[in-house]
């Protein structure tokens, strides 16, 4: 099962590193970054594996969303189909 | 991957945008829990929808989660009441109602809905008990909905139950005077009712569908609006366009929610609704969408138009995104749950008869409207008598929710709080219709019903 961990707000040092970590503690490998920063706004998305994850999708969805709220961003982990089925025919 | 672009997009959508799935809606049939003891069908009424919904709300979370969009609400809707209220050699069906409201409660979902009757073309003993006692039923439950279809295409108009609607909205509204005349806003009377219709007050599981379905109604105002006004000047044939692609994109959420939620929960798929329906949430408004269209006020000239436009348009980008488009389809125009409404009913910019002319373009009906609670019966069976026309004529499903607001005039506002909202009470005409609606009788069926 694959899913996109978007992260987006203002560029700081070490967000790549920070995010990348715990995706390693949690098993889950990246299969494809796109980073960006557009006048001071970072924006990352990552196409991860979380087929060998060993927390529950929620579980990491929460440790997610916790890691963003301490450095002052929005990271989110959504299944991949979501934006398949929208945004392909 | 996916284009990053096409993911923020989405990101944006769900996270500005109030992106989200109104309602997955599982529809249970009750038709095996018949008898004629009263007390031992609600048993059954309980046990059966407790037993087959029991998951209904984890694995509802359980996609959200995954899918990072929001599920609003989790709902169940049953057959017709009046069908079990039928065999039971009582005249009074209201515990049914007490079972569904227990069986709600336990679910952990805020409303059920199914517990009502189809008389478009007469009453059976069980339709008479059960419309006779819903001021009850309304008044003593919290979580149960309810419908009467007086009226089809087909069959023409029930103007008795019409008549006896009438009297029975004005009892709601007494009867829950202490709670905004809350029942009213339970209670819906219908033409061309749907059996598959996820969304509440209306909602129930159609005699013609299976033992169980998963229908899931789609939301999106706020990216309907925000859409349009990225599009910035273009003239309506562009505009139109603009409507249907992100139509599209929202219908493919609600479709993916469905097939999951059906699959997870091994239920059949049934349909995905197509309705824009707003919530009094700044940025989830169908009246700021007819606004960024521009109009400087929904309730303007030009109203009725702009609506018909945006209802085509996003009924024709969502038919592609789904196998099966069912339900109601198309934009709400719920006054109180609807923050641009509210406005413009509360500065006396939109009138009720601008409301009536534009349910002729749109789904559903005059809904979640106040007016004043003096209001005698026969008006409000004219009401109800006047918009079933429109959808009887027009082949079309409309209904009529309105609140005869219990001690309150024109000037007042009933405020029920959460996705129910805050309703100005409207000002009506104050002419009698009494002798007509006296009469009573059955409207013949029009002309065009005759199609075989």
């Amino acid at each position: 099962m694959r899913a996109v961990v978007t992260v987006i707000g203002k560029d700081a040092t070490g967000i790549i590193a920070a995010v990348s970590n715990v995706l390693k503690e949690r098993n889950i490998n990246i299969l494809d970054i796109n980073q960006s920063v557009l006048s001071d706004m970072f924006v990352m998305v990552m196409l991860v594996d979380i087929s060998g994850s060993n927390v529950d999708f929620s579980a990491l969805s929460d440790e997610l969303v916790k890691l963003g709220d301490g450095m002052g961003l929005k990271i989110l982990a959504m299944h991949e189909d979501i934006f398949n089925t929208m945004h392909r025919i | 991957m996916i284009n990053s672009f096409d993911i923020l997009e989405t990101v944006k959508m769900i996270e500005e945008e109030h992106l989200d799935i109104r309602t997955v809606t599982m529809g249970i049939s009750l038709r095996d829990c018949s008898g004629s003891d009263i007390n031992r069908v609600s048993e059954r009424v309980y046990d059966k929808i407790t037993k087959t919904a029991e998951n209904l709300v984890s694995t509802a979370e359980q996609i959200a989660c995954e899918y990072g969009i929001p599920i609003v609400n989790k709902r169940v809707s049953v057959t017709p009441v009046s069908l079990l209220a039928d065999a039971c050699d009582t005249t009074d069906p209201t515990p049914l109602a007490h079972a569904l409201d227990r069986a709600a409660e336990t679910l952990g979902i805020n409303f059920i809905g199914g517990y009502g009757a189809l008389v478009h073309k007469g009453m059976t003993r069980g339709d008479a008990n059960l419309i006779n006692t819903l001021p009850e039923a309304l008044s003593e439950t919290e979580r149960v909905c309810s419908f009467v279809n007086v009226a089809t295409t087909r069959a023409g108009i029930n103007m008795d139950a019409v008549k006896t609607l009438g009297e029975l909205v004005c009892r709601m509204a007494y009867l829950t005077r202490d709670r905004e005349s809350v029942a009213c806003a339970k209670f819906v009377a219908f033409a061309n009712a749907t059996e598959d219709n996820p969304f509440m007050a209306g909602a129930f599981h159609g005699v013609g569908e299976g033992e169980a379905v998963i229908n899931v109604g789609v939301s999106g105002p706020g990216v309907v609006h925000k859409a349009i006004k990225r599009a910035g000047d273009v003239n309506l044939t562009e505009l139109a366009e603009v409507v249907k692609r992100t139509a599209f994109k929202i219908t493919r959420a609600g479709q993916l929610v469905a097939k999951t939620a059906a699959e997870r929960l091994n239920i059949p798929f049934g349909i995905v609704d197509l309705s824009l329906a707003p919530t009094p949430a700044i940025g989830d408004s169908v009246a700021h969408i007819l606004e960024e269209m521009g109009l400087s006020s929904v309730g303007s000239h030009g109203t009725t138009a702009a609506l018909a436009l945006l209802n085509d348009a996003v009924k024709k980008g969502g038919v592609m995104a789904s196998p099966h488009v069912g339900g109601l389809s198309g934009a709400f125009i719920p006054v109180s749950e609807d923050a641009g409404m509210i406005e413009a009913a509360s500065k006396g910019l939109l009138s009720f008869d601008k409301l009536e002319a534009m349910t002729a373009v749109c789904s559903v009906g005059l809904d979640m409207i106040a007016i004043p609670g003096d209001t005698p019966p026969e008006v409000i069976s004219a009401i109800i008598a006047d918009e079933i026309s429109i959808g009887v004529v027009n082949n079309k499903t409309t209904a009529v929710r309105v609140i005869p607001a219990y001690g309150k005039g024109v000037g007042d506002s009933v405020n029920y709080g959460g996705l129910l909202g805050e309703a100005p009470v409207m000002p009506i005409s104050t002419c009698s219709p009494l002798k007509f609606i006296s009469r009573g009788g059955r409207i013949p069926a029009p002309i065009h019903s005759q199609r075989n």
